[in-house]
């Protein structure tokens, strides 16, 4: 027995020798492992550690707002009281959105939504259960919060259009950033952020946007922050107001004016491009699109066919009607093609050939000169000057107004429109140009295509014989001893007989717009023409019979209204183009508005005001 | 050592002796480990006492006593119970197969009315007593021949493939590294030890090619690849990686770790809790850990070197190798050297299950320290 245990004590001890050598060995090898790890190669993992530990928030700036040209805010930014929900804190998301629902509503849609989000993201990453709260149940939640564990209240910046759809074209609207607009700025792929989308939010969003700051923050795994290090937090530098040239009270007033019309108004300050008006209506919410607009809202959009998305003003092409026929005048006076006293024989219809041109009014006009022929708008006139000047040359002079150029004003969504002229059409129809197209032209019609705001710089260039260039942005507007515009290259004499018949169309008896009754500012005159521009082909079996009234057409085949429009006619200063899409006669639809708005924007000039007081005064004096 | 050779052998040991002989040394030890973990659980909890740190304490005392009082039971009560606690263990590890509760994809738990278990546990333990137990009925030629391997082999075998099943691979292994330990320290002979070591090896491999369910697989695989997803199954050892070398050799100050306490760590309370330690007391602090585990190692084999019987040498020895194996899988795994396997680190770590093991095993070694010269029967029968 004794002899045994001896044995077997021999055996064990040289055997746990052994094994304890191993186990050292073990040890000494994990001794070694934390030697290089913590020795050796410390200061990588120093590194990742702080990595782990502190993250850089970003600090989502505040966006600039846009003023009208008297800093009146046209854009600004409001409080969008929300509730965030912290997936990582909620055990059962159900049970919590029914209690969610005692305080706000939640729609179907809408929790879905949230279900979705809430297991799709990081768990650290907050969703947003409402958004744009008012403020009392946004402090009704506030006070039931302890309840709800994992809703957090949250106030964001909702940008906030105050005009809505007055102003929507020229400002468009924010959203969130598309995927193939975000790059490595990790501002662009903050949850938060809004990019302009359209109109001079996208087009000045460099200047708008800001600079995002940086907090340091230390996190958790989880990514929650677990405090804030004040210390080399960047704060964000908020973005540059923009200040446009519009005017928002003329704006609106223009806007209710237009109230139900598919119509454009632009308005363009003569002496130095400022565009104080620029209208479309109908117009679109934009406080929509910066929530996030429903799927139906935006549809209902897309279908109307008055285009509300679309903006006319810059976009919208028509035919420019009698509104061209100044223009033709300048080009006939210039060409030497007429001396302006000339009078030429209306008979209510010329012939070409075969086929036969009408003047508007079936009786003519009789013999007209130059003055006649604006003032009354006489088609057959102008059939003849544009016979004699050809195709060719009035192009030239158009193109010197401004059609065939395309004003966006830098933001984008404008049109060229369209002069034609003989190569034009070789390259376009391979077919060569006929002179009753010439004829056709001569009247603003054919192939002619031309923007509101086209318009606008025609009666610009007209009243002031410069090379007028509307701009958007007050920084572009120089400094008025700057005012450098450019002259055009046309004679005192061919301007002067335009415009003398602009103001015959609006003051002479025998005018037609004179049933205006023009400005009714005082001693102000105004100058102004207007334009019809047929949508469709009269047929000769119709024009035989009776050329049917725009009231028995459907909306889409009425003609549409034109007017431009510049006053005070001796020192002109505003001009304003107006379009009612299918409206109908020009003078009787598209005048009125016009002057209106033109009085609008007189009644805000300080030298028009000074005129006004100034004869006030000497109407006053004169008795005594 | 000669001095003890001679010392008579006893028959019965008076309670003043046995109090008398009480290894303080390896208590102390003890002690200072178990506050290290009550030091590393306040920390964690940001400075706090609850929710660990204290209960932590609080349970190592009251297990200290625990042990000390089965410390002093007669060395014969233990021998008579080794084969009925295996085959109790036995019987309980088939229970949990049958009617085991679920926890994380692993059939581990079993529920007893109020107390819920973890028979693998109760396993390392009962193994050890059981082979001591069979090895000190054995003549010394025989437990060195192949012949008597059969019965060993078998009672390594069965609790290890009924822990495999659960699935539990870490505990599978440990306790079957613990039986090949103690096979090997009965004195097998060499030669059987190199050709069971190669046919182990050739099954080894077959198993981790065929036999691995997939989140053991996953886990080899980010083992030998951590870097390569560092937010998904290698997360867990890249965030222990970094805080243990972002500790430097101070570390970053008691209270002080960015890692743990940012929760950066999983397990960090149990499995991870070395790594809190490491982060925060640096290489200084974690080597120290080891020269401490390795100082309660060596009491633990000095104590069964001492022992005149081959049922306390093998069972001591059994202990020190399962407490060994515990702390060298732990620290390998949070290291790195190994996959992520479910092994806390023993009395730091907070767990009640673990130290209560520990704490009985240690009950062990100081039982046989204290009756190291009695004569025991070397009865074959199941209780003696």
């Amino acid at each position: 027995m004794a002899r045994r245990d001896e044995d077997s004590g021999a055996l064990f001890t040289r055997r746990a020798l052994v094994l304890s050598l191993a186990g050292l060995a073990g040890f000494g090898a994990l001794s070694a492992r934390l030697y290089k790890l913590q020795i050796l190669e410390s200061d990588r993992y120093r590194g990742l550690s702080d990595e782990n530990q502190f993250n850089y928030q970003l600090l989502v700036p505040s966006r600039g707002r846009i003023l009208d040209r008297n800093g009146v805010p046209l854009a600004e930014n409001a409080d969008n009281f929300r509730l965030l929900l912290e997936p990582e804190q909620v055990h059962d998301l159900d049970a919590l959105l029914v209690q969610l629902s005692k305080i706000v509503t939640l729609t179907d849609a809408g929790r879905a939504r949230i279900k979705k989000a809430a297991r799709r993201r990081s768990k650290s990453t907050a969703v947003v259960l409402v958004e744009n709260l008012d403020w009392s149940t946004f402090a009704k939640a506030n006070l039931l919060l302890p309840e709800l564990s994992g809703v957090r209240p949250d106030v964001a910046e909702l940008r906030v259009y105050p005009d809505g759809p007055y102003m929507a074209h020229v400002l468009g609207y924010v959203g969130r950033v598309p995927e193939d607009m975000q790059t490595d700025e990790p501002l662009l792929r903050h949850p938060g952020f809004r990019i302009g989308r359209t109109g001079v939010e996208k087009a000045k969003d460099q200047l708008l946007r800001g600079e995002a700051g940086a907090l340091k923050v230390e996190v958790s795994a989880l990514g929650r922050v677990v405090r804030e290090l004040p210390d080399p937090a960047t704060r964000a530098r908020p973005g540059k107001d923009v200040v446009l040239t519009l005017d928002r009270s003329i704006q609106n007033f223009a806007a209710n004016r237009l109230e139900g019309q598919s119509a454009a108004v632009c308005a363009i300050d003569i002496q130095t491009g400022a565009v104080p008006v620029l209208l479309s209506t109908p117009g679109f919410d934009p406080n929509l699109f910066a929530m996030g607009i429903s799927g139906t809202d935006y549809k209902a959009l897309l279908a109307d066919d008055h285009k509300p998305l679309f903006n006319k003003s810059l976009g919208g092409t028509y035919p420019p009607a009698s509104c061209f026929k100044p223009v033709v005048a300048v080009a006939a006076l210039t060409h030497g093609v007429t001396d302006g006293k000339e009078r030429i024989r209306c008979t209510g219809k010329i012939k070409l050939g075969d086929r036969e041109f009408h003047c508007w009014k079936r009786k003519g006009h009789g013999p007209v000169n130059m003055l006649g022929a604006i003032g009354t708008s006489c088609d057959i006139y102008f059939y003849e000057m544009a016979r004699r000047l050809g195709i060719d040359r009035i192009h030239d002079t158009a193109l010197e107004f401004g059609f065939g150029h395309n004003f966006d004003l830098d933001i984008g969504g404008g049109n060229a429109g369209l002069v034609p002229d003989q190569a034009w059409k070789r390259a376009r129809f391979g077919t060569s140009w006929s002179q009753g197209e010439t004829l056709i032209s001569g009247i603003g019609q054919g192939y002619l295509a031309a923007t509101p705001i086209q318009l606008a710089v025609m009666t610009a260039r007209l009243a002031s014989g410069r090379k007028v260039v509307p701009h958007l942005m007050v920084q572009d507007t120089p400094a008025p001893d700057e005012l450098d515009v450019q002259g055009l290259d046309y004679s005192l004499e061919a301007l002067g007989a335009a415009r003398a018949g602009m103001i015959a169309v609006c003051e002479a008896p025998w005018g037609t717009a004179h049933r205006l009754g023009g400005l009714g500012l005082g001693d102000i005159q105004m100058a102004g023409k207007s334009g019809t521009g047929q949508v469709r082909r009269i047929s000769k079996v119709e024009r035989d019979d009776r050329v049917r009234k725009n009231n028995e057409l459907p909306w889409k085949l009425r003609d549409h209204a034109l007017f431009v429009t510049y006053a005070p006619a001796d020192r002109p200063r505003y001009a304003v183009a107006v379009v009612v899409e299918h409206g109908g006669g020009g003078s009787s639809v598209a005048a009125p508005p016009a002057r209106d708005i033109l009085r609008e924007l007189l009644r805000s000039d300080p030298v028009t005001i000074a005129r006004l007081s100034g004869a006030e005064q000497a109407n006053n004096g004169a008795p005594t | 050592m000669n001095e003890f050779r001679v010392a008579r052998i006893e028959r019965t040991i008076p309670f003043r002796v046995k109090i008398a002989r009480i290894n303080w040394m390896l208590v102390l030890l003890l002690c200072l480990a178990a506050m290290t973990g009550v030091a590393v659980l306040y920390s964690i909890a940001d400075g706090s006492w609850t929710p660990r740190a204290a209960q932590h304490g609080v349970r190592f005392g009251v297990l200290l006593l625990v042990m000390l009082g089965l410390a002093l039971i007669d060395i014969r009560w233990w021998m008579s119970l080794a084969y009925p606690t295996y085959m109790i263990a036995i019987l309980l590890l088939v229970g949990v197969e049958l009617v085991g509760v679920k926890v994380m994809g692993a059939q581990r738990w079993l529920q007893l009315g109020p107390v819920r278990l973890q028979p693998a546990e109760i396993m390392k333990l009962a193994l050890v007593l059981a082979l001591a137990r069979y090895y000190h009925g054995l003549a010394i030629e025989r437990a060195t021949s192949i012949r008597h391997l059969a019965i060993p082999a078998l009672m390594i075998a069965a609790p290890v493939l009924l822990i495999l099943h659960q699935p539990d691979l870490g505990t599978a292994m440990l306790v079957g590294a613990t039986g090949v330990a103690m096979v090997f320290l009965a004195g097998l002979s060499w030669r059987v030890i190199i050709i069971g070591g190669i046919t182990g090896l050739i099954g080894g491999i077959a198993f981790l090619i065929f036999g691995l369910h997939d989140y053991q697989r996953a886990r080899i695989e980010t083992f030998l690849n951590p870097e390569s997803d560092p937010l998904g199954a290698g997360y867990h050892i890249l965030q222990s990686k970094i805080a243990l070398g972002s500790g430097g050799l101070t570390g970053k100050g008691f209270l002080g770790g960015t890692q743990s306490h940012l929760n950066f760590l999983p397990e960090k309370q149990t499995d991870f809790v070395f790594t809190a330690l490491g982060e925060e007391f640096g290489f200084i602090g974690t080597l120290s850990v080891l020269i401490l585990y390795v100082l309660i190692l060596m009491t633990g084999m000095m104590i069964a070197g001492r022992s005149r019987h081959t049922f306390g040498r093998l069972a001591t020895a059994g202990v020190c190798v399962t407490f060994a194996l515990y702390v060298l899988v732990n620290i390998s795994m949070v290291i790195g050297l190994i996959p992520v396997v479910g092994v806390p680190l023993p009395l730091i770590s907070y767990g009640g299950t673990v130290m209560l093991t520990v704490m009985i095993g240690f009950a062990l070694v100081m039982n046989m320290h204290i009756y190291r010269d009695a004569e025991l029967p070397t009865g074959r029968g199941f209780f003696l």
